[in-house]
């Protein structure tokens, strides 16, 4: 039979089941999948808090969206051209979300009058058998009864059989863009190497679902998507926490300080310390402590021993550490904090992400406590600020607090991977030996730059005690006095204020040098910003982008660069914290756009937001 | 197996001198923290580690004050966490010499999860644990070592809580090294503190010591002459429990249960009498529970000394092998690390 290809720019697909379907499983080897291609991707996994809700209902729906295009992309997508429902639930919560004339990939079997009831249809309604889903393609699929069919040689039981449903949906979706399957069944005979039987009902599963596009005569069309026109060089696919990780173990390398993680495992900042455990060979030792606090302490005590400390966490985690944070500022010790933001406050939306976490970051903690925040805005930017928060830390003996969120933190996007070589030093300064002119060790003598020495116990000569307690000015020594106090805070500002000089100024991401409006983002708002300002800019507005990677201190130009502009729009998933440091600092009416569900503001919405300052 | 090297020393010996610091000692007048801190000054020169390598670690508290007067390296932290970031520091740096201060708040109200934890891990790292049985610093609300009905500032009416038994809690989190002392005792406090230091493994001592403002006399009878001899069984490894000014008492095992009897009427020797051996975990049990108020009547002496000496592989051991092995088996390629195994090239 003839097969017609058509060649498409742009393609967004939305996996969709029950959280028992595989679904992220299935989107994240498509995704890698398509990463090969040489396309553009973004993706935006969405899963329930519950680990197994009750099986078929709507809050028990997990879904995993991937945008490819041979374009350059920066989101996941508003809206999907391709929806696969794995049962009536997940068609239920994701249609409204499908475009016009869209695709829908259902399972029939999902739709079963138990399924329904679960999804809250009416009595006798029956989706895919009425008239409402005129105005979309679609395709009809007996996943399970195939899948069943494909495996009745096989001596395991249903259940076991059903399992391998979401390689059916899989293996037909490779058919229909035309891929080759091998990245998929490279990565099944890796995870079932020692189960044999698994292994193999899975890779007949997948290809019975491939061969299902390709003998039936329903299917006539195959879709392929043109590699996308990006720089020169070599990509690999990449997610947020994954790629956090790297740049801790790159930083570790290169500064040539062993890595001493101190954590406690929460949502959704858990995949670094996985990550970070397989590594070992790198030197890393993860320490997975009884509690945040501890898990804190103790990076503050392989910091205090000349590690690079670090400790991960999200929002409720982050509240535990603030004291530690507070000792870690006092004793003036390199350590990386990581905030992996998530819906608050409180438990909140454990699954969901939110920017909410900054105010937290920036004064969460009791007394005068400076301290530098930094921001990451894609999934692979997480690599290069937890690069930079080590350089920070341990060139200005400082915690560094590192603001990822669960959007990029799970969101895979291509990364042209850096040669280590070129990576930018971290200089490491140990003080090893008193100085000519030093009768005795000072621990709070600062350099140029406000900078204590780091003298790590095993030095001879230089014993010495730190604390808690105010500090004597140069000596270290506990003090009470109140001038000292006020210099000591002073001091402490300064250092903190100082890192302005040691950062990049802050660069216009696109868009005119001065205008009406400039749209200013942090964390991961960025691939949203970012397209909805060229979409403007394409229509002739006079709107710029500007994305903050260092929050405090900000960059030393910032202020200047928005007084350049009549409006400056800041868009925040959360009730508007951005927007606080900036009208204090710079005393301008900065305008904020706000949208708190738990969810990352779509491109329409933030078009629309814009327009009305044009 | 585990065996670490020791570190030996080329330099003249050190004096207790040495290890003073110029800031001088905050303790109230007449503090027991003053004769823990002279023997610990003692015993460090003793104990062959360069005292670059020495590193104390307190948490919040009267006896958390005791990095500042020992000149070693030394951390004085936030409440409660001194044995988390004592841990932090032993898992990055194997070769130092640990020793957490803590008290009976610190590290047993605030600290306590902390402290459990750090038994079970088994750094080999030492515990001294300053046991006043009253808050000190924030001037004189009972502490959760409290006896019971105790009159505070906080407890008006006395006190409701039941008391922590501190050496039963640690060694129900399988503590390998459990021992007791007290401050009016240089020379017991000395030999535990080397006991405590020879100890491969995390070594918990827990030091009875007296705050002559807030809970004045709280161990007297332990302690003092008068009455030391009658109400404390000093344990040594292989011996009875002989006690008593004249050594006219013993404990004995009458089954699981432990009870004094006298070696004088003529139906009980010393050889009928309990063998100490501080390798029974069983028998360090029933040791722990001899707790008794020495106030009642017919009441158990109270132990001194080593109760349970044990080794197991210490978690610095465990995790440095386990990056041996990691890096005998992969090596450590950052640039192979970064590239993956799925890279496409764009032309």
């Amino acid at each position: 039979m003839e097969r017609k290809q058509e060649f498409v720019q742009d393609v967004v697909i939305k996996f969709a089941g029950d959280s028992g379907d595989g679904m992220q499983l299935t989107g994240t080897q498509f995704t890698n999948n398509t990463a090969l291609l040489g396309v553009d991707l973004s993706t935006f996994p969405d899963f329930p808090a519950e680990i197994r809700a009750p099986i078929g209902t709507l809050p028990g729906v997990s879904g995993y969206q991937l945008h490819f295009s041979s374009n350059s992309i920066h989101t996941p997508g508003d809206a999907f051209d391709v929806l696969v429902a794995m049962n009536a639930a997940a068609l239920k919560v994701n249609i409204k979300h499908l475009k016009k004339g869209g695709k829908i990939i259902v399972n029939v079997d999902g739709f079963d009058a138990k399924n329904l009831r679960l999804a809250n249809y009416p009595e006798g309604v029956n989706p895919i058998e009425d008239n409402s889903l005129d105005g979309y393609e679609v395709i009809r699929m007996d996943v399970t009864k195939m899948t069943r069919e494909a495996l009745k040689d096989d001596k395991m039981g249903t259940k076991e059989k059903d399992r391998a449903k979401n390689m059916f949906v899989l293996g037909f979706l490779y058919w229909m863009y035309g891929r080759d399957m091998a990245s998929t069944e490279q990565f099944l005979n890796e995870k079932f190497a020692r189960k044999p039987e698994i292994l193999d009902s899975n890779i007949r599963v997948l290809r019975a679902g491939y061969n299902y596009g390709d003998t039936t005569e329903t299917f006539t069309t195959q879709y392929q998507v043109e590699k996308a026109k990006m720089k020169v060089g070599s990509y690999r696919s990449i997610m947020g926490n994954q790629a956090l990780a790297y740049g801790l173990i790159a930083a570790s390398v290169k500064s040539g300080l062993p890595l001493f993680l101190g954590t406690y495992p929460i949502t959704p900042a858990s995949d670094i310390l996985h990550e970070l455990s397989k590594h070992k060979n790198f030197g890393i030792r993860t320490f997975q402590a009884e509690d945040e606090i501890a898990g804190i302490s103790a990076a503050i005590g392989a910091a205090y021993g000349g590690h690079l400390g670090v400790t991960t966490t999200s929002g409720p985690g982050m509240a535990l550490k603030t004291e530690a944070m507070g000792l870690a500022l006092m004793l003036e010790l390199p350590l990386v904090i990581v905030d992996v933001q998530r819906g608050g406050p409180s438990t909140g939306l454990p699954t969901k992400t939110e920017q909410s976490d900054l105010l937290q970051a920036v004064y969460g903690r009791n007394g005068e406590s400076p301290m530098p925040v930094i921001a990451a805005s894609t999934p692979s930017d997480c690599f290069d600020m937890a690069y930079e928060a080590t350089r920070i830390a341990v060139e200005h003996m400082t915690p560094v607090i590192l603001l990822s969120d669960g959007y990029i933190a799970n969101g895979a996007e291509p990364w042209q991977f850096p040669n280590t070589d070129a990576l930018r030093p971290i200089h490491v300064e140990f003080k090893t030996e008193l100085g000519h002119s030093e009768p005795k060790f000072q621990p709070y003598l600062r350099n140029e730059k406000g900078v204590r020495p780091w003298a790590v116990p095993g030095t001879a000569g230089l014993e010495h005690r730190i604390g808690g307690l105010e500090k004597e000015n140069v000596t270290g020594n506990v003090s009470y006095d109140p001038e000292n106090h006020q210099t000591m805070v002073k001091l402490r500002q300064e250092k903190v204020d100082k890192i302005a000089q040691y950062i990049p100024e802050q660069a216009l991401d696109n868009g005119p040098e001065r205008g009406k409006v400039l749209v200013l983002g942090w964390g991961s708002t960025y691939g949203v910003i970012k397209t909805a300002v060229k979409d403007l800019l394409a229509e002739g507005h006079e709107v710029a982008h500007a994305h903050l990677k260092y929050i405090r201190p900000f960059p030393r130009n910032l202020g200047e660069l928005l007084a350049r502009y009549e409006t400056v729009l800041i868009p925040e998933i959360n009730n508007g914290q951005l927007i606080k440091l900036i009208r204090d600092q710079y005393m301008i009416d900065a305008k904020g756009y706000n949208k708190i569900m738990g969810v990352p503001i779509t491109k329409a919405e933030l078009t629309e937001a814009v327009r009305q300052y044009l | 197996m585990f065996i670490m090297e020791t570190t030996t020393v080329d330099k003249p010996l050190l004096s207790p001198k040495d290890f003073a610091t110029d800031q001088e000692v905050r303790w109230c007048p007449g503090c027991g923290d003053y004769s823990i801190l002279a023997q610990v000054q003692k015993v460090m020169p003793t104990i062959g580690v360069p005292k670059e390598d020495i590193v104390i670690i307190s948490g919040i508290g009267c006896s958390s004050r005791f990095p500042y007067y020992m000149n070693t390296y030394g951390m004085h932290s936030i409440h409660g966490r001194a044995t988390a970031i004592a841990s932090g520091l032993k898992a990055a740096r194997p070769e130092l010499s640990v020793w957490i201060v803590t008290g009976d708040g610190d590290g047993l109200s605030i600290g306590l999860n902390h402290t459990m934890h750090l038994m079970r891990r088994n750094f080999d790292v030492n515990v001294l644990l300053f046991n006043n049985q009253i808050y000190g610093l924030t001037k004189g609300q009972y502490s959760p070592t409290s006896e019971e009905n105790k009159v505070t500032k906080s407890t008006p009416m006395g006190s409701i809580d039941h008391p922590f038994n501190p050496l039963a809690v640690v060694l129900g989190g399988d503590a390998t090294f459990v021992a007791r002392s007290m401050d009016r005792d240089p020379k017991h406090l000395q030999a535990m503190l080397l006991r405590a230091n020879g100890h491969h493994g995390t070594s918990f001592l827990e030091i009875y010591q007296n705050c002559n403002i807030f809970n004045d006399g709280a161990f007297e009878v332990f302690t003092e002459k008068g009455t030391k001899l009658e109400e404390a069984v000093f344990l040594e490894q292989g011996k009875p429990l002989v006690f008593g000014a004249a050594g006219d008492k013993g404990v004995r095992l009458n089954g699981l249960r432990p009870e004094v009897v006298s070696l004088t009427d003529g139906t009980y020797s010393a050889d009928d009498l309990w063998i100490h051996d501080e390798t029974d975990l069983m028998k360090a049990q029933l040791l722990t529970r001899m707790f008794d108020d020495p106030k009642a009547d017919r009441h158990l002496p109270r132990p001194f000394g080593v109760f349970y000496a044990h080794e197991r592989p210490t978690y610095e051991e465990m995790m440095t092998l386990q990056l041996e092995d990691a890096k005998a088996r992969k090596g450590a390629d950052l640039d192979k690390l970064l590239r993956g195994n799925e890279v496409w090239n764009i032309v």
